[in-house]
C-alpha cells in the first residue's frame, strides 16, 4: 500500500490517539510486514557486518541527519543524501519501517510506532538467525564499539568486550577503542579476544619508530572451502582526532600504498576473496577503492552512513563494493557473495535495521546485559530533567543535544561562546522523555572529558571554526576526518562548504555584534586532544545545569546560515538556517 | 626481532627518546648542511631558497615520489620519504613551503647511490613539502600538500 506523507502522519496521530502505539506489536503488525527479516540465503559465502554501536548495550533511539552536504565528486551522491532523496535513490516506500530507519523524516511520529532500534540482545537473536540460514558466515565488528555509553566508560571497556564475545565477532578493527589508551587495547587484544579468537586487524597501524606493524593487517579464514581474507583499517586520523598521548608510540594514516601491498600478498597466498574491514569513512573508503585493487568489498563506518546499498566502484582492475552501515547498533549488514570459478559471480546485501520490538531478546544476553548494569542502575537512571523538546545529535552543524550542551557550559562557566565537539555517536530523546544520567553520559562519555575556559581573540575563534571546517569539507576525501562541524554556541555565522580552507566562514556575529578580529572573548569546550587538562567533566557541568533547569524547552537551534551549495542540494533538508 | 632492536635503542639512549633518537641518527644538521649553500638554509621564502640551490629552473617531474601523511599526527616530526628515479640523481632537497626558513634539508648522494632519502621534518602549518632532485646537472622538482590541523573534533 502505498501511503503519502499526510496519510502516514494521519494514521500516526490516530494511531497515537487510540493508544496502540507505544511499542507495541500489534501497531507495527500493520506496518512492517510479518516476514520482515525473512532474508534468503544468496551463493555460498557470507559477511555480517555492524559497526560504530558506540557501546549502546540497550535499544535505543537513533534519528538520522537531514544535513549531510557533499563537496566536489561527493555532491548529490551516497551517502550525501538525506531524507526523500534518500528514499528515492534507493527505492524505499516513503513511511514504511524501512523509511524510518534510513532517514530523519517524522521521526518522533514514527519512532513511537516502530519501537526503539538496537541492543545487543535483540541484535544476537537477528545474528543466530542469519547464521543460522549461512553456516560460517563470519561476523566483522566495525570499530567504535567499546566507547559512547557510561557502563562502557565506567567498566574500562571490559561491558563492551565481554558483550562482543558473547555476541560471536570474529574479527574488529578499531577507532575510539584506542582512547581507553594503547596498553587496554593491548591488554584486551592479547587476553580476552586471544582467548575467545577474535582477530584484531589493522594494517594502518604501525610503530613511530620502526614502521612495524602494532596488529595483525589482516586475517585468513576458510568459508565453505574458500580462502578469505580480512583487512583491518582503522580510524587513519586517531592521533589527530583523538588525544596523540592515548597512543603515543603508534603511527596511524590511510596508507593505501601498505593496503596494496597486503591484498597482493593475501591473494598470493591463496584468497578468492578480499574483504576490507574499515573505519575510514566512507567518503575516505569510495576514493581508497579507486586506488587499491583487487578488494572485493570494503565494509566501512565511522561516518555512521546507513547506506541500504553498496556503492559499485571502478578502479584499474576491476569493482570493489563500497557499503555503510550506519551507528548505535542500527543496522546488520548482510553480504553474500556466490563465488565461482574462484572468483565473486554475484552478491545480494541488506543492510537491515534492528527493531526490537519486531525481535524477541535473546535471554543470555539479555541476563549479561542485566547483569553488567546492575552496579550502576541507580546512576544510571538518575532523572536530571524532563525534555519538552526532541533532543538528537546527527547533522553537519548543530544538533538539539549539541544546543544543550554548549547553552549548559555558557550558562555554568559565563562564557561569551562555546565550543562542542561535532560528534557523530549519541542517542536521541523524543519530546516528553527523561533525561537522565545515562543518556547524558551517552553524549559525553569519553576519557577526556574535561571542560576548558579560554580566552580567545576573534582571529583564534576564525582559525579553529576554518580548521574543523576543512576537516569535513575539504574537496579531497584523504583531507577529512569524518566527523561533524564543531558546535558553536553564541556565535552567528554564515558558511560556504565549497571555499577554501580561511574563506568559508563569514559573518560572526556574538550576540548580535561582528566578532572583532582583535578582541578577546571567553570561550568554553570539552574534550580536549592535548594531555593535562583538568577542568570539570562535561557531564557534571550539564548534569547541574539540567538538575537547576528541571524542564528543557524552547532550546533555540544555533545554526549557521549556508550560502553556495543551492536550494535543491540533496544532502540537506527540512534545514531552518537559511540555504541557499 | 623488534621488540628486542626497539629495548636496544631504549636502553642506549634512554626511554621515550627513541624516535628523537633515530631521527637524528638520519639527519645529522652537518648532513643536512653539506648540499645546498648556507644562504639556501637561511632562505626566508621559497624563491629565495630555490636561488641559493640554483634550482630556480627545477623541471616538475612525475619520477619524484614523495610519501608523506596526508594530515600530519605532529606537526613538529612529519615523516617524509622522497624516491627519485630519475637516472644518475646525485641530490635530494626537501623544502616545507610555508616554514619561516623552507629548505628543510639537502642530501648529497654520490658513487651511484640509489635515489632514495627518508627523514622527518618539523613544519609549523599546512604547506606544499616540495622535493628538488639534482640529476646530470639538472634539476626537477615535485610536491605534495601535508596538512597540519588543531584536531580534535573527528567522529
Amino acid at each position: 500500500m502505498h501511503m503519502n506523507r499526510r496519510e502516514f502522519l494521519q494514521i500516526l496521530a490516530v494511531a497515537a490517539a487510540s493508544g496502540m502505539a507505544l511499542d507495541s506489536k500489534s501497531a507495527l503488525a500493520g506496518t512492517a510486514p510479518a516476514n520482515f527479516y525473512d532474508v534468503p540465503h544468496h551463493g555460498n559465502l557470507s559477511f555480517l557486518h555492524f559497526t560504530d554501536c558506540h557501546a549502546q548495550l540497550l535499544p535505543v533511539w537513533f534519528r538520522e541527519p537531514n544535513v549531510n552536504i557533499g563537496v566536489g565528486e561527493a555532491l548529490g551522491k551516497a551517502p550525501h543524501i538525506v531524507g526523500q532523496h534518500l528514499l528515492k535513490k534507493f527505492g524505499v516506500t516513503p513511511g514504511s519501517a524501512e523509511a524510518h530507519a534510513f532517514s530523519y523524516l517524522d521521526f518522533a511520529e514514527a519512532a513511537k510506532v516502530y519501537g526503539k532500534v538496537g541492543g545487543f540482545a535483540h541484535l544476537k537473536t537477528l545474528i543466530d538467525k542469519m547464521r543460522a540460514q549461512r553456516p560460517g558466515a563470519l561476523l566483522l565488528d566495525g570499530g567504535d564499539t567499546w566507547q559512547g555509553s557510561a557502563t562502557s566508560l565506567w567498566t574500562n571497556a571490559q561491558d563492551m568486550v565481554d558483550a562482543c564475545i558473547k555476541l560471536g565477532v570474529d574479527v574488529m578493527t578499531p577507532h575510539w577503542e584506542s582512547t581507553f589508551g594503547a596498553e587496554r587495547v593491548l591488554e584486551i587484544v592479547n587476553k580476552d579476544f586471544k582467548k575467545a579468537n577474535i582477530d584484531f586487524v589493522a594494517q594502518n597501524i604501525v610503530t613511530n619508530d620502526f614502521g612495524d606493524q602494532v596488529f595483525k593487517p589482516y586475517t585468513m579464514k576458510v568459508m565453505n572451502g574458500v580462502k578469505v581474507a580480512v583487512i583491518g583499517q582503522a580510524f587513519p586520523y586517531t592521533p589527530i582526532a583523538n588525544p596523540r598521548h592515548l597512543v603515543p608510540d603508534w603511527s596511524f594514516g590511510i596508507r593505501d600504498d601498505s593496503m596494496q601491498k597486503w591484498v597482493n600478498d593475501a591473494r598470493a597466498k591463496g584468497a578468492k576473496v578480499v574483504i576490507v574491514l574499515s573505519h575510514n569513512g566512507m567518503d575516505v573508503d569510495l576514493k581508497m577503492a579507486t586506488r587499491v585493487t583487487g578488494i572485493d568489498a570494503i565494509f566501512g563506518g565511522h561516518t555512521h552512513d546507513g547506506v541500504p546499498q553498496p556503492v559499485p566502484v571502478k578502479n584499474a582492475k576491476g569493482i570493489t563494493l563500497v557499503t555503510n552501515a550506519g551507528s548505535n547498533g542500527k543496522f546488520l549488514g548482510v553480504m553474500d557473495f556466490e563465488v565461482k570459478n574462484n572468483r565473486v559471480a554475484s552478491y545480494k546485501y541488506r543492510l537491515l535495521p534492528v527493531f526490537s520490538n519486531l525481535l524477541p531478546a535473546d535471554p543470555a544476553m539479555s541476563a549479561y546485559i542485566n547483569k553488567v548494569r546492575a552496579p550502576y542502575e541507580s546512576k544510571l537512571n538518575e532523572k536530571l530533567a524532563v525534555t519538552d523538546d526532541f533532543l538528537y545529535r546527527r547533522g553537519n552543524f548543530n544538533g538539539t543535544w549539541d544546543q544543550l550542551l554548549v547553552d549548559a557550559m555558557m550558562e555554568v562557566k559565563g562564557a561569551d561562546a562555546a565550543f562542542s565537539p561535532g560528534f557523530r555517536w549519541g542517542t536521541t530523546l523524543l519530546p516528553g522523555d527523561p533525561i537522565t544520567m545515562e543518556r547524558l553520559m551517552d553524549q559525553t562519555a569519553i576519557t577526556y572529558p574535561q571542560t576548558t575556559l579560554n580566552n580567545m581573540t576573534g582571529e583564534t575563534i576564525k582559525t579553529i571554526m576554518e580548521d574543523v571546517c576543512d576537516n569535513l569539507f575539504n574537496v579531497d576525501p584523504y583531507y577529512q576526518q569524518g566527523g561533524d562541524m564543531v558546535r558553536v554556541g553564541g556565535i552567528e555565522y554564515t558558511i560556504n562548504p565549497n571555499q577554501k580552507i580561511g574563506k568559508r566562514i563569514t559573518d560572526m556575529r556574538i550576540k548580535g555584534k561582528l566578532v572583532d578580529a582583535k578582541k578577546t572573548y571567553k570561550v568554553a569546550g570539552w574534550a580536549p586532544v592535548a594531555e593535562g587538562a583538568t577542568g570539570e567533566p562535561i557531564w557534571d557541568v550539564v548534569a547541574s545545569y539540567l538538575r537547576d533547569k528541571k524542564v528543557i524547552k524552547g532550546l533555540k537551534l544555533n545554526e549557521p546560515k549556508i550560502v553556495g551549495i543551492g536550494k535543491s542540494n540533496p544532502g540537506i533538508a527540512d534545514y531552518q538556517g537559511g540555504v541557499s | 626481532m623488534n621488540a628486542l632492536r626497539r629495548n636496544v635503542l631504549k636502553s642506549a639512549a634512554g626511554a621515550g627518546t627513541v624516535a628523537v633518537a633515530v631521527a637524528a641518527g638520519l639527519l645529522k644538521p652537518t648532513m643536512a648542511l653539506a648540499g645546498a649553500p648556507r644562504t639556501a638554509f637561511e632562505a626566508k621564502s621559497v624563491g629565495d631558497a630555490l636561488k641559493g640551490m640554483g634550482a630556480t629552473a627545477a623541471a616538475d617531474s612525475k619520477d619524484i615520489t614523495i610519501k608523506a601523511p596526508d594530515i600530519a599526527e605532529n606537526g613538529a616530526v612529519v615523516p617524509v620519504e622522497v624516491t627519485s628515479s630519475i637516472a644518475g640523481t646525485t641530490a635530494i632537497a626537501i623544502i616545507s613551503e610555508k616554514n619561516a626558513t623552507p629548505l628543510v634539508a639537502d642530501f648529497d648522494l654520490s658513487n651511484g647511490a640509489q635515489g632514495f632519502i627518508s627523514t622527518r621534518i618539523k613544519m609549523g602549518q599546512t604547506s606544499l613539502v616540495r622535493a628538488v632532485v639534482t640529476a646530470g646537472g639538472k634539476t626537477y622538482t615535485a610536491a605534495k600538500e601535508v596538512k597540519v590541523t588543531i584536531g580534535g573534533c573527528g567522529g
